[in-house]
């Protein structure tokens, strides 16, 4: 298990240790400050063993958090892990840096505490870590509140406290889609895949059991009978071919297994209630379209089509489209016919930049670009180019059909509660190979 | 290290400000604030004590007066204090006991927070008198009623077992924890899961603590429905560890947990995987493990949209599951197609996989990409990626012409890496497929001076050579190489050598100059090998041109689709370790780990069963069909059942007399085991060794005579030889080498021999040897095939070793194991005789039999019988268990054997 965690600044000064275990001594601090923070190549693994000690490290924003030990254990739980306890710190005093980690130590060792034990994770869910573990220190707990804490923490229902009342019930739905396409310069897709997920914002009283419904094929066909995918498209509705997909740990697994029906107890307030992957029929937002010419060796012109692909009473926003230019680039000239172009010399592209655009439009961009001579031999590799985008739908074409909700002890029922949902579908790695 | 003075003028309000401390008198100051009377004062000071902890201060001067503070109601800063005295109890371990009685009144604290505190505090302390001082307190909380101070409690018995395994196993506390499996708490179920398989894997005796049987399966599969994702990852793992007894339950248990691949941690969905991967092994419904198969694809596919830390742990795992099951993932390389923006351990494990699952359907894809990949920016990731297209040229003959092509274009952008690489690989190609694609040799040589690799180097020489009868100024080509002889890596030397003299075998008129040149520059070399290669390419050449050309110009073998395969049985015991370090190192933990105890893991063998024994009745399972104890009848190569000895008399045998000795003998040394007993009855002074037998006669030894023996000596095994030559001149350079056998046996030390060894000269030789070598079953098990090089040839003889001489001297087992063992192994494994006509003293025998590594684990004297249970292990962790019955009366003794293995590793290893 887990023998010890450091957490260090990006200059390898360690902010927090602790060690869980014996066999790790207090040099393993430094040994992962010398032989990976300081490492003079770049490292190639986030798992390194150095003296038959690994450390697993996660890097984010110049804050090193590092697991070490000395026996086989779980990889991908202690990864999952180190998020975690990110997860868990930037919930409780935000952004990860230098400075909030120094000035929150006190309740970093206690949190380290709380949700390792000789190395094997606890509880970590932060809802119920906030409702024990505060800066405040609890000086009057009644009997009664002591009990409900520890039985929270250890609880089946270890996400959930009792007791929640709003005066008005509410919930809000957010299906967040990312696509992802590699399309080769001769617009062929290359691979494409949405990674979706569905955030539930819920302030419901009481237990509530909730059961959430969506356009997945495999439950429209147990319905539909008799009508193929096809049909059912013409009869206005669409169903979402489903590749895999995973739930936030209050959805009952077995129910979905056997039934397919995903029901839940959820937690108070924001959480993430199921991912999933699509492969099938995604419509694609927008659509690059490249050509780059080298003419000479000093000069290079380059013309990109941009086509919005959906509705055209639907907008497209925040649309960004990065064209990489070579390193001995000189001088950009610049023609767009929408938004604004901007050659960058220090991140070595083009930024193009549209604020709105509606669907089934096209616009483009025509870029001369003048490099200096230069006597490597070795070609400029082109990088993709790669956009950002928002539209108002859900490219894989998921749909929510219902979320109900029963509280069999408190008295509201499933059609008092305000419900709200939101479909937004935004560029993953959305890249144009040229 | 942290400046000592560092100063947050703008966030002088957060904790920060406790890391600013001045250099001088700090640790006085300290002292004085952690005295003071207020209690704001007093936890400031804590906190800073922290602080500098934390930067590697040693502020362990400060003990008791941090120590004061530890009576407080404040549970923050009795945290911190504890946090301190987790790290400095062990170097000040007489002051620590100043602590117990605030931990003991803690324990029983009316908060349960605060009495989890203290004992998962308390256990963390490594100081003996703190520990026993723990077991009072531990016991009753893990009888607590509040399931958060249980739950702590649980790994506070792991914590225990670390620091004292004996007390843990005398307070009970094993069985305590394992009642905690059936708690109604699921989080109690899975702390409890955790400790005991903590506890199963160190345990010292090597010897599993059995807990594991299908009812705690049952109870552990109920509470993983209900356990949080942390809980499910201890279970699954404990899972992973248990061999179902029949396919059924391998089914159902698939069926129950298959649910879990849908869950969002990805160490809950690579455990499941881990399950379902060893379960798989055993099921031979084919029709089950195909939905396997599909059930496994989407959440491993799925992996690959996580954090980079986890995709790469991910990743390593896929590499090894592609290996054994290519089916799992077939259709999904594109999966796998490399990011411009992925970290590049990711892009560069990608690409591996890509590579294992190119098949006829999708090499069209992977070709582009790889193509594409060319082009990128880190050098290793291209070289790879060209060398996969190679890989693909050899993988798929249909494609091959366009793999070349893409080769080719790529030797077309004049990267020095990429053109050095594609020369190389098109190597291979040309390997795969002779005499294909020669009409690109032309592009290739105009590429010759920008090689400076000695691999490409090597690779273009061979080229080179192969075809000198196409290339017009092979010649020319080979002798510009041949200017720089001496300063060529001795890969590109020993190439040339071999390349010139094709060159020469094939345009003989040309190139005879050269040849000499080279002969002569290579047999000149310092080189062993070069310069052997030399000379007999020479004297092939000066003796037998005919032949020469047979043997250089020979056809060779193609070479293999498949490359860079795991070895088959490493890949199967990292596939019991999926998601654990071990799969992502693709090494087997004792590499990378200090002790490994516990045993090596290994797929489990699938059952064959009729249609009839299938049923679920366990009962009616032959349990000689569960693995382990096959192998061990195997092993020995014996007939267990006691109708199978044939009793013979045994030549020299040392007996005191009396004729069942030898009757003893001869039916043990079929086991291979008699040795020590005979030892035992007779009046030899032990340690025993048997007596020179004749190994090698002078008529097949070329003159040599060689007689030997082995024995044990202060733990090591020798063996002893005499060597007599018998022929007429002297004998001289001695060297010895076994051939692979059952126990590993190779020589530790060089033999010595004072050499020469005259004509009726003789010599005693003993010969120092290990167990360490590689191992490969013979038959008879102890059969030793042994070559002895002199001065007149290489002479082959065989030996039997006896068995006793791989008894180890740590073969003492614990009483209790050895109780729980005897108990649980079939009686098929026993084996029984009757020593006839011999009376024996109990004392003696225990003597004697211990002289020899044979170890009395314990005595009893039932009605009118002496017993005595003993115990032996062999080199290879073979446990061997004996039962003497001895009467007191006229009647025989009889001998019961009992065998048993630990160590799978080596069972497995002779087996394949």
């Amino acid at each position: 298990m887990i023998g010890g965690l450091f957490i260090y600044n990006h200059k390898g000064e360690v902010l927090i240790s602790r060690v869980y275990r014996d066999d790790i001594g207090r040099n393993a601090v430094d040994a992962f400050r010398v032989n990976v923070i300081h490492a003079r190549q770049q490292v190639r693994s986030p798992v390194t063993n150095i003296a038959r000690t690994s450390f697993f490290h996660v890097k984010r924003s110049n804050i090193w958090v590092a697991a070490v030990t000395k026996q086989n254990v779980n990889a991908a739980m202690v990864f999952e892990f180190l998020l975690k306890i990110i997860d868990c710190m930037q919930s409780y005093f935000g952004k990860i840096s230098e400075e909030n980690v120094k000035n929150n130590f006190v309740l970093i060792y206690e949190l380290l505490d709380e949700i390792l034990d000789f190395g094997y994770p606890q509880n970590t869910d932060t809802g119920v870590l906030k409702t024990f573990i505060t800066q405040q220190g609890i000086k009057s707990q009644t009997k009664e509140e002591q009990a409900q804490i520890t039985s929270q923490v250890t609880g089946q229902i270890g996400w959930r406290r009792e007791g929640i009342k709003y005066r008005r019930n509410e919930l809000f739905l957010d299906v967040l889609e990312f696509v992802n396409l590699l399309m080769s310069p001769q617009g062929q897709v290359l691979s494409a895949h949405v990674a979706g997920k569905v955030i539930m914002k819920s302030f419901l009283s009481g237990m509530p059991e909730c059961k959430f419904g969506i356009n997945d094929k495999i439950v429209m066909d147990n319905k539909g009978k008799g009508l193929n995918t096809e049909e059912q498209v013409r009869s206005g509705k669409p169903v979402v071919v489903i590749d895999d997909c995973q739930f936030h740990q209050c959805v009952k697994l077995s129910k979905f297994e056997t039934e397919h029906s995903i029901s839940f107890i959820p937690p108070d307030g924001e959480f993430e209630l199921m991912k999933y992957r699509t492969t099938k029929d995604i419509s694609l937002p927008f659509r690059v379209i490249p050509l780059v010419r080298e003419v000479g060796r000093t000069r290079m012109e380059v013309k990109v089509v941009l086509k919005s692909n959906f509705k055209p009473s639907l907008l497209g926003q925040k649309i960004e489209v990065r064209i990489p230019t070579p390193l001995n680039t000189s001088g950009v000239q610049l023609i767009c016919m929408k938004g604004k172009a901007k050659y960058k010399a220090s991140e070595n592209a083009i930024v193009w930049k549209i604020k709105r655009m509606a669907g089934m439009k096209e616009t483009q961009l025509s870029a001369e670009i003048e490099l200096l001579e230069t006597d490597t031999k070795k070609k400029w590799t082109r990088p993709p180019i790669s956009m950002n985008f928002e539209v108002p739908f859900a490219p894989s074409g998921f749909k929510v059909r219902y979320l109900k909700v029963f509280e069999p002890k408190l008295n509201y029922s499933d059609h008092e509660v305000i419900k709200w949902v939101r479909y937004i579908g935004r560029s993953g790695l959305y890249e144009t190979r040229c | 290290m942290l400046p000592h003075a560092v100063s947050f003028s703008i966030l002088k309000t957060g904790d920060a400000k406790y890391f600013t401390t001045t250099k001088k008198g700090e640790v006085f100051e300290l002292k004085a604030e952690l005295n003071s009377d207020k209690k704001e004062r007093r936890r400031d000071a804590v906190k800073k004590v922290i602080a500098a902890m934390t930067v590697g201060k040693d502020v362990s001067a400060l003990f008791p007066d941090v120590l004061n503070c530890m009576q407080t109601d404040n549970l923050e800063l009795k945290k911190l204090v504890y946090l301190y005295l987790m790290n400095y109890a062990k170097s000040q371990p007489d002051l620590a006991i100043m602590a117990i009685n605030t931990f003991v009144k803690d324990s029983g604290d009316a908060n349960p927070l605060i009495r989890a505190l203290a004992i998962r505090t308390m256990g963390c302390i490594r100081v003996d008198k703190i520990s026993e001082y723990l077991c009072d307190p531990l016991r009753n909380c893990l009888k607590d009623n509040d399931p958060y101070v249980k739950k702590t409690a649980a790994v506070c018995v792991a914590k225990l077992y670390d620091i004292n395994p004996q007390l843990v196993e005398d307070q009970g506390f094993l069985d305590e924890l394992k009642e905690l499996l059936s708690d109604s708490n699921q989080m109690v179920v899975a702390n409890a899961v955790a400790a005991l398989s903590e506890i199963t894997d160190s345990s010292p005796s090597g010897t599993p603590l059995v807990w594991m049987d299908s009812t705690a399966i049952n109870k552990l599969l109920i509470a993983l429905n209900e356990c949080a994702e942390w809980g499910q990852i201890f279970i699954l793992d404990s899972v992973a560890n248990y061999t179902p007894q029949h396919e059924l339950e391998a089914q159902s248990i698939c069926e129950r947990i298959i649910p879990r691949l849908a869950h969002a941690n990805a160490a809950v969905k690579l455990s499941t995987v881990k399950v379902l991967m060893k379960y798989m092994e055993i099921i031979t419904d084919a029709e089950f493990v195909n939905m396997l198969t599909r059930k496994l694809t989407p959440p491993l596919v799925t992996l690959l949209a996580s954090e980079p830390e986890l995709q790469y742990v991910a990743l390593r795992n896929i590499n090894l599951i592609v290996q054994k099951r290519p089916e799992i993932l077939k259709r999904e390389v594109k999966a796998f197609f490399v990011n411009y923006n992925d970290p590049i351990y990711i892009k560069l494990e990608k690409l591996d996989i890509m590579i294992r699952l190119t098949s006829k359907e999708n090499i069209g894809q992977v070709l582009s990409e790889l193509k594409e990949y060319g082009s990128e920016v880190d050098v290793d990731f291209v070289r790879k990626s060209v060398r996969a297209i190679g890989r693909c040229a050899i993988k798929v003959e249909e494609f091959s012409e366009r793999c070349v092509t893409t080769l080719l274009e790529l030797i077309q952008t004049k990267v020095n890496y990429v053109v050095q690489e594609a020369v190389v690989v098109i190597k291979d190609v040309f390997r795969k497929y002779p005499n294909k694609y020669e009409g690109i040799i032309g592009i290739l040589c105009e590429c010759l001076d920008t090689l400076d690799e000695p691999e490409a180097r090597a690779s273009m020489i061979w080229i080179i050579g192969e075809y000198a009868e196409r290339i017009d100024n092979a010649g020319d080509l080979l002798e510009g190489f041949l200017h720089g002889f001496a300063d060529e890596n001795i890969q590109v030397q020993l190439q040339l050598l071999t390349a010139i003299v094709k060159l020469f075998l094939k345009r003989p008129s040309e190139s005879q100059e050269l040849v000499q040149q080279v002969l002569s520059l290579a047999t000149q070399t310092d080189n062993p090998d070069l310069r052997d290669r030399g000379f007999i390419y020479w004297r092939l050449l000066s003796a037998d041109p005919a032949a020469a050309k047979e043997v250089v110009l020979s056809e060779k073998p193609l070479i293999l689709d498949e490359m860079d395969l795991l070895e088959p049985s490493l890949l199967d015991e990292l596939l019991c370790h999926i998601s654990s370090l071990a799969s992502v190192y693709h090494k087997p933990p004792s590499a990378f780990m200090d002790e490994v105890s516990g045993q090596r893991k290994a797929l489990p063998i699938g059952f064959q069963f009729s249609e009839e024994t299938s049923s679920l009745d366990a009962q009616s399972i032959d349990s000689s069909e569960e693995c382990p104890v096959v192998e061990v009848e195997d092993l020995l190569g014996v007939d267990m059942a006691p109708t199978g000895f044939e009793y013979g008399p045994i030549g020299q045998s040392a007996t005191s007399g009396e004729s069942s000795v030898d009757l003893l003998s001869s039916s043990l040394d079929e086991l291979g085991l008699g040795n020590p007993f005979l030892c035992a009855l007779s009046a030899i002074p032990a340690p025993y060794s048997s007596p020179k037998a004749l190994w090698l006669p002078a008529a097949k030894g070329k003159g040599l005579e060689i007689y030997g023996t082995f024995v044990r000596k202060n733990q090591e095994i020798y063996m002893e030889m005499t060597l007599t030559n018998q022929s007429t001149d002297a004998l001289s350079d001695f060297a010895i080498q076994f051939n692979k056998n059952s126990f590993g046996v190779i020589p530790a030390l060089p033999l010595q021999v004072p050499s020469p060894l005259p004509p009726n000269g003789s010599c005693e030789v003993s010969l120092l040897l290990s167990t360490t070598g590689s191992i490969q079953k013979t038959n008879p098990l102890n059969n030793l095939q042994v070559a002895i090089k002199n001065s007149v040839g290489v002479l082959y003889f065989t030996c039997l070793i006896p068995m006793h001489v791989f008894f180890t001297g740590d073969g003492q087992m614990d009483r209790r194991v050895f109780l729980s063992t005897w108990k649980e192994l079939p009686a098929q494994h026993e084996v029984q005789y009757t020593l006839e006509n011999m009376a024996l003293n109990p004392d003696i025998v225990v003597q004697k039999m211990k002289q020899n590594n044979v170890f009395t684990i314990a005595r009893q004297h039932v009605e009118d019988h002496d017993v005595l249970y003993q115990s032996i292990k062999l080199t290879n962790n073979l446990w061997i268990l004996v039962e003497i019955r001895i009467p007191l009366g006229e009647s025989f003794p009889t001998v019961s054997w009992l065998i048993f293995f630990v160590g799978a590793l080596s069972m497995n290893r002779i087996l394949s």
